[in-house]
């Protein structure tokens, strides 16, 4: 890998929307939703990109177009600078794995776990059936788990262990990205840092590229170097990871931080002050999509969308920026 | 690397594999058992039919018509009397077995493969696919199915073949139905999404990822429709569209004996008492898979 540019982003999303048409009733006209909205997002190699956001706000579509399992409406998916839509689905594959949320879904209950994990082996013929058992045995050891699970079944294994096979199917085939939606979510307590802090070590081992999915800010600051946060499809703040944490911008960025669960039972449930409930993405708000949650909307916010403003480490959209600089023009406390 | 026998992560992989643990849910079905043994021993029957028939099943014998069964005060010469033209009763039920069961399993096997087809291609595919599918299925099930195979079999003639081909086009759209919902179902899964990023091709997919998932669904509705489609050829030839005689037929041997009703139930009480358990164990066995297989029953 050391003829490849280091400073070349692995990964470029230029302008991608993704637009279904939900029917309505049987006669009902079909409307447009917009899941991932005019998405802009540049992952540089080794870098982790957080996507944080609430559910429904797009963040799984976006994973399943970065797959490839689903194309864009509009815009463009660049793996070190060349269109996915017009690279092979094979060679996308060796380079772009997932690692899903569910690992009581992710995996065929009907496979033993070495047909699972070498299944991508198979798929792209590589060596023989005894340099797959290798392979295989190799990356379970190297994900944490003895090579005598390859003839068991992934009923038989609890949701970690489960995992960690997910995990070996997603590196066999040594992929440079990583997708990883929610890994984590679905597991106990417990078991999130030993899967986050594996993640973390596969990072440095294989010199992954990682674009974590999740909506708990807690796992995104252990991890990412860079956030992005996405409302309603659009990525309305984008910066490092301790930016964002120390000083955020977007006053949505400011409720999710306010949103994370602190260990003193005592303080109860966190306020976000969000109030009202999710919009409904058929029909988005006019305007900045998030004016009727937010505290500090002004008049113009209901009429005109923001644009997206430049900060010296990533950008915002949101009118409370629209000065001349990256600091609020007017206090939302 | 963490010692095995004291990392918590990397012990208790004990547990039974998933074909163990479906073993063990057979054995402790007992309405599956019986339905199986039930049905195993007439497959066998109808198998092994020329060496256990006592007599010819087409011969007849004026001098010996309608002689009661042996317990109704009949002889061992035949076991279960005579029908009108003095054929053995017992021997045409024997080789009965060969046709209801021949009929039960190939309609099945037709339906099966264009009711499969069709309903993986529209729950995977779905949009156009599905859209034309579904029309298939809501046009087929719109048709009384013994009145159009009633139709068909007066225009082309009844015959075995007829019979079987008519009925494998007809009973394909619980099949639909059925694979349709479950394949919907298991293309959700992450696992298949799983098996498209990793670039497996479509027949790959549907072949490793979906069937083996949906099988299971499969073997029983195949069970149902053998049972259905063996009522419907004995309903068939009651009605006399069906096997035609002289061939042994259960139905046919029903709408034989149902002029002497009357003063010899015992000749339709025989075929349909048989026609009976057959279905049954089928049904059981249907039924028994069914609990077998059900994922509520998975621990």
């Amino acid at each position: 890998m050391s003829d490849v540019n280091k400073d070349a982003p692995v990964l470029e999303l230029r302008g991608v929307t993704k637009t279904y048409s939900v029917k309505q009733g049987l006669f009902g006209a079909p409307k447009p939703l917009t899941a991932v909205n005019d998405v802009t997002l540049t992952l540089g190699r080794g870098e982790v990109l957080g996507l944080v956001g609430e559910s429904g706000c797009g963040k799984s579509t976006l994973a399943k177009i970065l797959l490839g399992l689903e194309a864009p409406t509009q815009g463009e998916v660049l793996v070190d600078g060349e269109r996915i839509d017009a690279t092979d689905r094979r060679r996308l594959a060796r380079r772009i794995q997932p690692i899903f949320q569910d690992p009581y879904s992710s995996l065929n209950p009907r496979k033993s776990i070495e047909d699972i994990v070498s299944l991508p082996l198979l798929v792209h013929n590589v060596g023989d059936a005894a340099s797959r058992t290798k392979a295989v045995r190799e990356i379970l050891d190297i994900v944490g788990l003895p090579a005598r699970v390859m003839q068991t079944y992934p009923s038989q294994m609890s949701g970690g262990q489960r995992q960690r096979v997910a995990i070996a199917r997603a590196l066999i085939m040594k992929p440079e990205i990583v997708i990883c939606d929610e890994p984590t979510s679905a597991l106990d307590v417990s078991v999130q840092s030993q899967i986050l802090n594996l993640l973390g070590d596969l990072r440095s081992e294989f010199g992954l590229t990682y674009l974590f999915i999740s909506h708990d800010l807690a796992v995104i600051e252990h991890l990412a170097t860079r956030v992005a946060v996405m409302y309603l499809g659009r990525i309305v703040e984008e910066a490092d990871v301790a930016g964002l944490f120390d000083q955020s911008r977007h006053p949505y960025t400011q409720a999710l931080l306010k949103s994370v669960l602190t260990p003193d039972p005592g303080m109860g449930v966190p306020d976000t002050e969000l109030g009202m409930e999710y919009p409904n993405p058929i029909a988005p708000p006019p305007g900045c999509h998030f004016h009727p949650r937010c505290p500090a909307a002004m008049d113009r916010c209901k009429i005109i969308a923001p644009l997206p403003i430049p900060t010296p480490d990533g950008h915002v959209e949101c009118h409370l920026f629209d000065g001349d600089g990256p600091e609020p023009v007017r206090s939302i406390s | 690397m963490a010692d095995m026998a004291t990392d918590p992560l990397l012990a208790d992989i004990t547990g039974p594999t998933p074909g163990q643990m479906l073993r063990k849910r057979i054995f402790g079905h007992q309405g599956l058992l019986i339905g199986a043994v039930v049905l195993g021993v007439l497959v066998l029957v109808a198998i092994f039919a020329p060496w256990l028939a006592p007599h010819d099943p087409y011969a007849q014998s004026l001098m010996a018509r309608m002689q009661p069964p042996v317990f109704l005060g009949g002889s061992w010469e035949h076991p279960l009397g005579t029908d009108h033209l003095g054929r053995d009763y017992l021997s045409r039920l024997i080789y009965g077995a060969r046709v209801s069961l021949l009929i039960g399993t190939v309609a099945a096997l037709i339906s099966g493969v264009i009711g499969t087809a069709m309903g993986v291609a529209a729950g995977y595919f779905g949009g156009r696919v599905d859209a034309v599918v579904t029309f298939l299925i809501n046009v087929r099930l719109a048709m009384p199915v013994v009145l159009v195979a009633l139709a068909v079999v007066a225009i082309m003639g009844g015959s075995l073949q007829v019979v079987i081909v008519v009925l494998g086009l007809l009973l394909w759209d619980r099949f639909a139905v059925v694979m349709r919902s479950s394949t919907l179902q298991v293309r959700g899964r992450e696992y298949v999404a799983a098996a498209r990023a990793v670039g497996c091709s479509t027949p790959r997919i549907l072949m490793s990822e979906i069937m083996p998932n949906i099988v299971n669904n499969l073997i029983v509705v195949v069970t149902l429709e053998m049972a259905h489609a063996i009522l419907l050829e004995a309903a068939l030839s009651f009605l006399g569209l069906g096997v035609q005689p002289p061939t042994p037929s259960w139905g046919l041997m029903v709408s034989e004996g149902k002029n002497m009703m009357l003063f010899e139930p015992w000749m339709v009480m025989i075929p349909g008492v048989v026609l009976f358990v057959l279905v049954l164990a089928i049904n059981l066995m249907g039924d028994g898979l069914r609990d077998v297989t059900a994922p509520e029953n998975r621990s």
